[in-house]
């Protein structure tokens, strides 16, 4: 195995994990297989190509390396941002083969790509003017070289289709005639850019490079990893979260077949390594450990809920966004409207539970990691070893799930690290899926109290929000904070996130850090404050006797965007025209800089049997890069989110975690999946020239049209969720 | 340790291991397939899903000497050619999203096609609901399996 960091060979980072892009759809040249991935860990330059920009790398053959520097969690993002480099770069799209960076190369090039950070539905609404540069600027490049040989100026010629042309004589030339050369020319600083109008690739149905390796069952995740002298680990934590561990007796397992070594964590968590996974697996059952409970002692959802219902009565509070003086608004002659509301912890459970590969030698370590972040596990690495960044090499892989759980959580690779560096060979790690609910950074549980009050003429005139629970940006991402104060755990309440007009509002937030560990969740602060903002409106307009869709209306008379899209909703769900036995349920929420509106089609039965039988969706997110990849994304967002709102909770008793697998963290079955409708809408365009996110806008309407919907089948109000815990069960198919 | 002889794939092979071995672990580790997935060990989500003498099981659940003798097929020998009607008509849905979880959708949808080759869509969503999906492409599972299922 390669232990030395590999120099800027534009092929030495590949290592293997190369998109198969091809077969079946695309016709493309078959991808060999990787499964021998010790040959291919020493795989170097191979033949001649060209580096023409940091992205964009052309063989002879006209094969067109694309870089991507974020991740590939099922989102899409091996053929999105691909996408937008071949639209400007004008190459023939079958010969396209996205290929990840090396995160240690990024840092070593000065971040030469841009971002790898692939959390807040960022990767295309944040790469999108660059990669789209980087495309005009290579073909710019290909254009002038092709020119000088013919001789003519660049303005005569044009590019498609991985050609070059002279456009007067019809003299042609393919780009991997002129790669090498054109790779030698400076890199224009000003490219202009195509108008939308003439895009060809971005808007249309392309189809997933990564499919054909998902459907055979190919080797492409961390966990397939495989390397000479492997050895397989799995982990056991402390029970009670921020727990302590105290001892454990390797004796009484170090006869067990295959075991190798019996190793500490730290003093939070003891590994057993293996022959195998499963011989790891029945030694670490078997381990004597004894834990100290420490901080978890004594910690249970019933404490935590204590700690933050006084938390909403705290003078202590962050201020989001204030307009006006909710206190002389809500004082003398209004009509009060007060609610109360809860969210649990959730966990993510991504498909592939917590993995990480690690080989670790003196001052060098190799990791193989299913990562939203490649430099932050780099750096996360480094850290947890001691040693120099530069001495750290991070493969890698597409994901089993993200979901924001693999991002700046970065606890997985620091675990494999440190059982690694006392282990003198490669270990596989993988966690129990009881271990990866455990031990999760969890969608925060928090509390919310609303006020708001209507004047005689029936205005809302005031509104307060307040929220408590704790702060996931002082656990996982401190630079963030704003002296001090978490004030992303008021979005959706926060001016860019709202667009309701009420001329008395306070969003405030009281922190209550605790030890259960807290992470960026599908959606994430907009998740549940979503659900506050939405069920608290639809209690607005039922109070005064209106429609909850026409209510919405007219607090957005300011709100151009988000009324586009409501009105979408309203008109694509027959608003108002359910059939009998069928009761709607709506919610808007923008976020990532979409707009996102969903009605829900339910029915409950006598004995609380709840049928989603269809979810309408309108997401404005400006420009959509890829249709069919956008309605995956909505899909998938109403699954994550329902599964949630139905069963989702996270529980905690003496500090430790009462879920363990998916029989009690229940997700979202086929025989409880309602039809989605989705509908783009890019009226965004007009108002902003942002482009939004896909990925996480799907799911924070869900469970408030959900409970919208409840509300107008049963006159039951959904103030806490899951809905487990009101009685109301999903009615299977 | 004994040695247990099965077919994997087609191909018959001896694995040295203990008996109680889940199957999973042996065809991932021993035998270097690693389309089959570890996603619950409980038998709760279908990602390990293969089939044994035809029939779609939970590797995880199925120990090495509950396999000696018999034919296992994983999602690596589902077809020779890549070329599975299911395989095909995934792509041709667009089904996958993060992928880790279908093996195990296209394994249990074979092993349903093959004993039903013309299920109703109730049909199609009792012989899949037993195999969870986060990402969340239940829909185009059932359509995948239904244009499969028409030769189209």
């Amino acid at each position: 195995m390669s232990t030395t960091h590999i120099a800027p060979t534009r092929r030495a980072f590949t290592f293997g994990i190369s998109a198969a892009t091809g077969g079946i759809i695309l016709g493309l040249r078959p991808i060999p297989s990787f499964a021998d991935q010790s040959a291919d860990l020493k795989h170097e330059a191979q033949g001649s190509e060209s580096e023409i920009t940091a992205w964009v790398v052309i063989e002879p053959d006209d094969t067109t390396i694309i870089r991507v520097a974020r991740s590939e969690m099922g989102q899409g993002n091996f053929t999105t941002l691909p996408m937008l480099v071949a639209e400007e770069l004008e190459c023939d799209w079958r010969f396209v083969h996205p290929e990840y960076i090396d995160p240690g190369e990024h840092i070593a090039r000065g971040h030469a790509w841009g971002d790898m950070v692939t959390a807040a539905s960022i990767s295309i609404r944040g790469s999108q003017s660059y990669l789209r540069k980087a495309g005009a600027q290579a073909r710019h490049m290909l254009i002038e070289e092709a020119a000088e040989r013919w001789r003519v100026p660049p303005g005569e010629c044009s590019a498609r289709d991985s050609v070059v042309t002279h456009n007067a004589t019809g003299r042609t030339i393919r780009y991997g005639r002129i790669a090498e050369a054109a790779a030698r020319r400076s890199i224009p600083a000003n490219v202009p850019l195509k108008r939308a109008e003439d895009w060809r690739l971005i808007g249309r149905p392309v189809p997933r490079v990564d499919v054909n390796d998902k459907v055979l069952g190919r080797p492409i995740y961390a966990s397939d990893v495989r390397l000479p002298d492997m050895l397989y680990a799995t982990v056991s934590a402390c029970p009670a979260l921020g727990g302590r561990l105290k001892s454990f007796d390797a004796s009484k397992v170090m006869n067990m077949p295959g075991v190798r070594y019996v190793v500490p964590v730290e003093d939070t968590a003891v590994a057993v390594v293996a022959d195998s996974w499963w011989q790891a697996k029945k030694a670490c059952d078997a381990l004597p450990v004894t834990w100290d409970p420490a901080a978890g002692k004594g910690l249970s959802t019933e404490t935590l809920r204590e700690t933050f219902s006084h938390g909403l009565e705290a003078s202590d509070v962050a201020i989001g966004r204030r307009i006006g003086d909710v206190d002389k608004a809500l004082s003398g002659g209004v009509t009060i409207v007060r609610a109360d509301y809860e969210v649990p912890y959730l966990a993510h459970t991504t498909m592939e539970p917590m993995t990480c590969t690690a080989h670790v030698t003196e001052g060098h370590a190799d990791v193989w990691a299913p990562t939203q972040n490649g430099e932050g596990t780099l750096r996360n690495v480094a850290a947890a070893l001691r040693i120099d960044p530069s001495n750290v090499i991070v493969h890698k892989h597409h994901l089993g799930g993200g979901f924001g759980r693999r991002g700046l959580a970065q606890d997985w690779a620091r675990i494999a690290v440190l059982i690694a560096k006392q282990v003198d060979r490669p270990v596989k790690m993988i966690w129990t899926r009881e271990e990866d609910v455990q031990h999760d950074y969890y969608r925060p549980m928090v509390l919310a109290r609303q006020v708001a009050g209507f004047n005689a003429a029936g205005n809302l005139v005031g509104w307060r929000a307040r929220v408590c629970g704790s702060s996931i940006l002082v656990g996982l991402s401190p630079d963030r904070l704003k002296n001090g104060q978490d004030i992303e755990m008021m979005n959706a309440f926060l001016d860019e996130d709202m667009a309701y007009e009420v001329p008395n509002f306070e969003v405030g937030y009281v922190m209550r850090n605790t030890p259960v560990p807290v992470g960026f969740w599908r959606g994430v602060n907009h998740s549940q404050n979503g659900y506050f903002r939405e069920s608290f409106v639809d209690e607005l307009a039922h109070s005064r006797g209106q429609d909850p869709y026409l209510f919405r209306r007219r607090l957005l008379s300011k709100g151009p965007r988000s009324l586009a899209v409501l009105d979408e909703a309203a008109r694509r769900a027959n608003w108002g025209q359910a059939p009998k036995g069928i009761f709607q349920g709506i919610a808007l929420v923008e976020c990532y800089n979409s707009v996102t509106a969903q009605v829900v089609d339910i029915s409950v039965s006598d004995t609380g049997e709840l049928a989603v039988h269809r979810v309408v969706c309108v997401i404005d997110a400006g420009y959509i890069v890829n249709p069919n990849i956008v309605e995956a994304q909505m899909e998938g967002a109403v699954v994550y989110g329902l599964g949630a709102v139905l069963y989702g909770q996270i529980t905690l008793r003496e500090g430790q975690v009462q879920q363990s697998n998916f029989h009690d963290y229940r997700a979202l079955r086929m025989n409880e999946m309602p039809k989605v409708e989705t509908y783009f809408l890019s009226s965004g365009n007009r108002y902003t020239q942002e482009w939004g996110g896909v990925g996480e806008p799907g799911t924070p309407p869900l469970a408030p049209a959900i409970a919208n919907a409840v509300f107008a089948a049963t006159g039951k109000r959904i103030r806490s969720l899951p809905l487990a815990n009101h009685q109301i069960r999903a009615r299977p198919q | 340790m004994p040695t247990t002889t099965f077919v994997i794939n087609g191909r018959k092979v001896e694995v040295d291991a203990e008996v109680d071995t889940p199957l999973l672990w042996i065809i991932r580790e021993q035998l270097k397939l690693t389309g089959t997935k570890f996603g619950c060990g409980i038998a709760q989500c279908g990602a390990c899903t293969v089939h044994v003498e035809g029939n779609a099981v939970r590797s995880c659940q199925v120990s090495l000497e509950d396999v000696a003798e018999k034919n296992v097929t994983t999602i690596e020998g589902l077809s020779a050619n890549a070329d599975h009607p299911l395989q095909i008509a995934w792509i041709a849905e667009q089904v996958p999203q993060c992928g880790y979880c279908q093996s195990g959708q296209i394994m249990q949808a074979a092993a349903l096609l093959k004993a039903n080759p013309r299920p109703t869509r109730q049909q199609i969503i009792d012989g899949m609901d037993g195999n969870i999906c986060r990402c969340g492409t239940y829909p185009r599972i059932v359509r995948a399996i239904e244009r499969a299922m028409k030769g189209v």
